[in-house]
């Protein structure tokens, strides 16, 4: 089991640097007695890496930070060439940077750190645990993974956080869909079909994960979304004319408008990056899809952003200077934010978006939160009965 | 997906449904009566003349809501010859015609600018497209000039006419109200103040126009009423093609160009007194801006960018009257009414999807408007919604340093916690051997870019200033998007003269202001900056 999943992480590790090669050349991992002008060692790298692998340089080049070590990669951030210590020292550095510059945290708070077993927030994980340390804090962290009942995805992937807590001696907490909602993923699927069980998943996992923080009682939540996520919402959010996320998806920190206030430390990382840092780290984490795949449309933005990324790769950090400068005009109207009447949860309607769709499926009408029918709130809550024809419109067709 | 959107594919997806048998014998839907010769949005057909009636209504309605242009007014439109542009100028000769109804009460003046030199056109070539379009605009009877891009090159001083003087700022915001609070006051004010000037030949406009006449350098100008194209020297298209071959990316290339192209428009905007610059920009197009725009880190000045007016210029206002009509209506109303347009060839000598963030975007929008219908209206809808920074705007901007470039006012001093002090630690940390603290680190390089231009050399322009030192300092005059395009220049030897010495000024000024600048009284001594000639 052990070896299997390094393999695929291995594998996986290389896809990921291997995708859009022009910005991002890597060199190899210099034998640990090599000095300056030494013969550059080969590591790892089957048959199907090897097209990577050829677009080496063959002449080692210097590390542009410290002068002395061989560089091993390209940052894709700055088109520097770091050795390995370097990089690891700018990347958590950064990461500090953004941290104490956003003022995230306060001494002495309990943090729980969002971890799926993927690599974003393990790395998190393992930087905000090094960070933790080395500059002092003074913060309690611990993991908390929600378990959205996915066979053959989320699993295995909790494994690994299993794993991360035992490397990392913080502690874990795992939420799980079943428990909060009576619904596994699996069983939603069943239902809904494949077309719009993303919305699902995602509306719950945020409660989930603020409903697990409030158990632990943690102070704050950090998520491991990188810059490329960001850029890639920002862009996600002009197609889709949202105004009022559009204004608030870059801001580093959420606070008043959730439960619990929310951060991402890893903000100006690039996704890139973060590979490689799991990589030379050795990090141990999971990667595979999600079986039930994943949303078509934010593959659009994500296709285009990797485009954006090989033209131009200050692209991502650009896209997010823009979100960041965006304003807008006064009598824009915006959603209220209330809570909602069942649960109490943070919403702008009568009922939450989690408790609409919780309605539809106990009540075998699963459309009832995807797509406005607010109109039918009020009935929800009286708990009035729907006519036949809103029946019909919410229903699920059978193809 | 956003559910708005959903929605809006349901409606669309019904309307097919609904939509009964397309064939030649459906009737228009606005008159019910002739035949339909095309659909516009989604299952709305019109016969011919329903579509030119909606389509001219269209023009005047947008200019008439938003009330900015004054009965008499001089107003100059730019012309590439593209069909969103060459509509716009169809529309406004209909406009202006003696039958129409409600009839265009400005005064029209056309300008093109030949790209040749950048858009890899022969000499002939160059010449051949000149004398297409000079025989289109001949034809209106409007006066016209078509001026060569190298133009650019000769003027000494266009930067500092944009950064003319206060009182041309103060003068806009003071006789122009916002938008239409009271469209009348604002008409005769500024007719009053129009044959004021004319009269008395004084106040802030002849201020300018003589300024400009003394500034603008050593050949004179051609004559303002109509400019017959006279090839520019193989010497002025060399520096030009030197330019654009000292950059390293198609996307700054395209940037770079759009730059110097909007600098030459207003000039010559401000040389003839016109006070409105029409752009012919369409829905489409301006949707690919948007997210372009986004893409190259301009989104502080999203509103300017592809909002209908831009203020940016103080005394020439920007207006994009095209803006509600999509690409396909244009070309649907050019085809139909035999509107004459003239081809120009794309930057790049091989059309690739992804050349340039410019291309990728376009072919972006393109490909995900033909799946999902509402993408371009749903991009065009957001840019509505978003107003010039706040931070960027208000009485402070007049005298808030712009840049010097876009002439947008800088999104460069921000806080620690942003994406631009994030490309600056980063940078700072991945060059030298550093074990500095952070904290330092980011000082440190504010603190070496200031003492690269320190006081102590004040005297540093010319031959002294290394190139590093130069950069260094041009950086800093500019916006955070135009940084970006300026970091794809190998040299700044070959930008025009006018930026370059304008640049130095500038320096040269922060640095005397650092020296004096215990001895000020007020933070804000920039006033004296824009009256300083």
């Amino acid at each position: 089991m052990e070896v299997a999943t390094r393999m695929r992480q291995n594998r996986h590790t290389l896809m990921l640097l291997a995708r859009g090669c022009a910005s991002l050349s890597l060199a190899t991992e210099a034998r640990p007695e090599s000095n300056c002008g030494c013969a550059e060692l080969l590591t790892g790298g089957g048959g199907g890496t090897w097209m990577f692998w050829r677009n080496l340089n063959t002449m080692p080049v210097c590390c542009n930070s410290c002068l002395e070590k061989n560089a091993v990669l390209k940052r894709p951030k700055t088109g520097h060439s770091l050795c390995k210590e370097c990089f690891f020292t700018a990347f958590e550095e950064e990461v500090h940077q953004t941290i104490m510059s956003g003022q995230l945290f306060q001494r002495g708070e309990t943090v729980g750190i969002g971890a799926s077993g993927g690599k974003d927030s393990t790395v998190l994980a393992h930087v905000l645990k090094v960070l933790n340390e080395r500059h002092d804090y003074g913060l309690a962290l611990l993991l908390l993974s929600v378990d959205e009942g996915i066979t053959g995805y989320r699993d295995d992937s909790l494994e690994t956080v299993k794993r991360n807590q035992q490397q990392y001696d913080l502690p874990l907490k795992i939420v799980s869909y079943e428990e909060l909602y009576g619904w596994t993923m699996d069983d939603i699927v069943k239902q809904v079909g494949l077309k719009n069980n993303c919305t699902f998943c995602g509306v719950f996992r945020r409660q989930a994960l603020d409903r697990g923080a409030m158990i632990l009682g943690v102070d704050k939540i950090c998520t491991g979304h990188n810059a490329d996520d960001i850029a890639e919402t920002v862009l996600m959010n002009v197609l889709r004319g949202d105004i009022a996320r559009l204004r608030r998806c870059t801001a580093v920190a959420t606070g008043s408008e959730g439960a619990i206030p929310r951060c991402k430390p890893l903000k100006y990382a690039y996704e890139k990056e973060i590979v490689l840092y799991a990589y030379f780290k050795k990090l141990d984490y999971f990667s595979t899809e999600c079986v039930y795949s994943p949303n078509a449309y934010r593959g659009h933005a994500r296709a285009f952003l990797k485009d954006l990324e090989a033209l131009r790769p200050s692209t991502i950090l650009d896209i997010i200077h823009s979100g960041e400068h965006l304003s807008v005009k006064e009598d824009v109207r915006m959603p209220v934010q209330g809570n909602c009447s069942r649960c109490g949860y943070i919403s702008s309607q009568a009922l939450c978006k989690a408790c609409v769709l919780l309605e539809g499926l106990n009540r075998g009408l699963p459309k009832l939160g995807i797509g406005k029918h607010q109109k039918l709130h009020h009935k929800l809550l009286a708990q009035e009965p729907l006519t036949e024809q809103e029946r019909r419109k919410l229903k699920v067709l059978d193809l | 997906m956003c559910r708005a959107q959903e929605e809006e594919d349901e409606r669309y997806s019904e309307a097919v449904r609904r939509r009964p048998e397309l064939g030649l014998e459906q009737k228009c839907m606005k008159c019910k009566e002739r035949s339909a010769v095309l659909i516009i949005r989604i299952g709305d057909a019109f016969c011919k003349d329903c579509f030119k009636e909606y389509f001219v209504h269209k023009f005047r309605a947008m200019l008439g809501k938003k009330r900015l242009i004054y009965p008499g007014e001089k107003v100059l439109l730019a012309l590439s010859g593209g069909p969103a542009s060459s509509s716009m100028f169809q529309q406004v000769q209909e406009g202006l015609s003696r039958d129409a109804p409600k009839k265009l009460r400005f005064v029209p003046g056309l300008v093109h600018i030949d790209e040749g030199a950048v858009r890899r056109q022969s000499l002939k070539e160059r010449e051949k497209m000149v004398a297409e379009m000079e025989s289109v605009l001949k034809m209106s009877g409007f006066p016209y000039q078509i001026i060569a891009l190298e133009e650019v090159g000769r003027y000494r001083a266009v930067i500092q006419v944009f950064n003319l003087p206060s009182s041309v700022v103060q003068w806009v915001s003071k006789d122009i109200p916002d938008m239409a609070d009271d469209y009348k006051a604002a008409v005769d004010g500024f007719l009053g103040h129009h044959t004021g000037v004319e009269n008395a030949e004084s106040g802030s406009r002849t201020c300018v126009q003589t300024k400009l006449a003394e500034l603008s350098i050593e050949e004179p100008e051609p004559a303002a009423s109509t400019g017959t194209f006279c090839l520019p020297s193989a010497q002025s298209t060399q520096a030009l093609k030197q330019l654009f071959d000292s950059v390293r990316s198609l996307t700054a290339k395209e940037e770079l160009l759009h730059t110097l192209r909007s600098h030459l428009l207003v000039h010559t905007a401000r040389a003839q007194g016109y006070s409105k610059l029409m752009l012919g920009d369409s829905c489409t197009r301006l949707a690919v801006k948007f997210l372009t725009n986004i893409s190259l880190g301009r989104g502080a000045f999203l509103a300017m960018d592809t909002g209908f007016s831009d203020r940016r210029y103080g005394d020439v206002v920007l207006v994009r009257p095209m803006r509600e009509y999509s690409l396909k209506e244009i070309s649907f109303y050019n085809q139909m009414f035999l509107v004459p347009t003239v081809f120009s060839p794309a930057l790049n000598s091989k059309p690739s999807e992804k050349g340039s963030i410019h291309q990728l975007t376009e072919t972006f929008i393109n490909k995900l408007q033909s799946d999902f219908p509402s993408t371009v209206s749903t991009v065009y809808r957001t840019s509505e919604k978003l107003n010039v920074a706040s931070s960027v705007e208000g009485p402070e901007s007049v005298s808030a340093a712009r840049c010097l470039f876009c002439l947008c006012p800088l999104d460069t001093r921000v806080e620690k916690a942003s994406a631009f002090h994030a490309t600056l630690i980063s940078e700072h940390l991945s060059q030298r051997k550093s074990l500095d603290l952070p904290e330092a680190a980011v000082k440190k390089c504010c603190a070496e870019s200031e003492e690269r231009r320190c006081c102590k050399k004040p005297a540093a322009r010319g031959s002294t200033t290394s190139r590093a030192d130069e950069r260094l300092n041009l950086l800093d005059l500019l916006c955070y998007g135009c940084r970006v395009t300026t970091k794809d220049l190998t040299t700044l030897d070959h930008l025009p003269h006018y930026v370059r010495s304008e640049a130095d000024h500038r320096t040269h000024r922060t640095a005397m202001k650092k020296e004096i600048q215990e001895f000020l009284l007020h933070e804000n001594a920039d006033l004296e900056y824009v009256l300083k000639t």
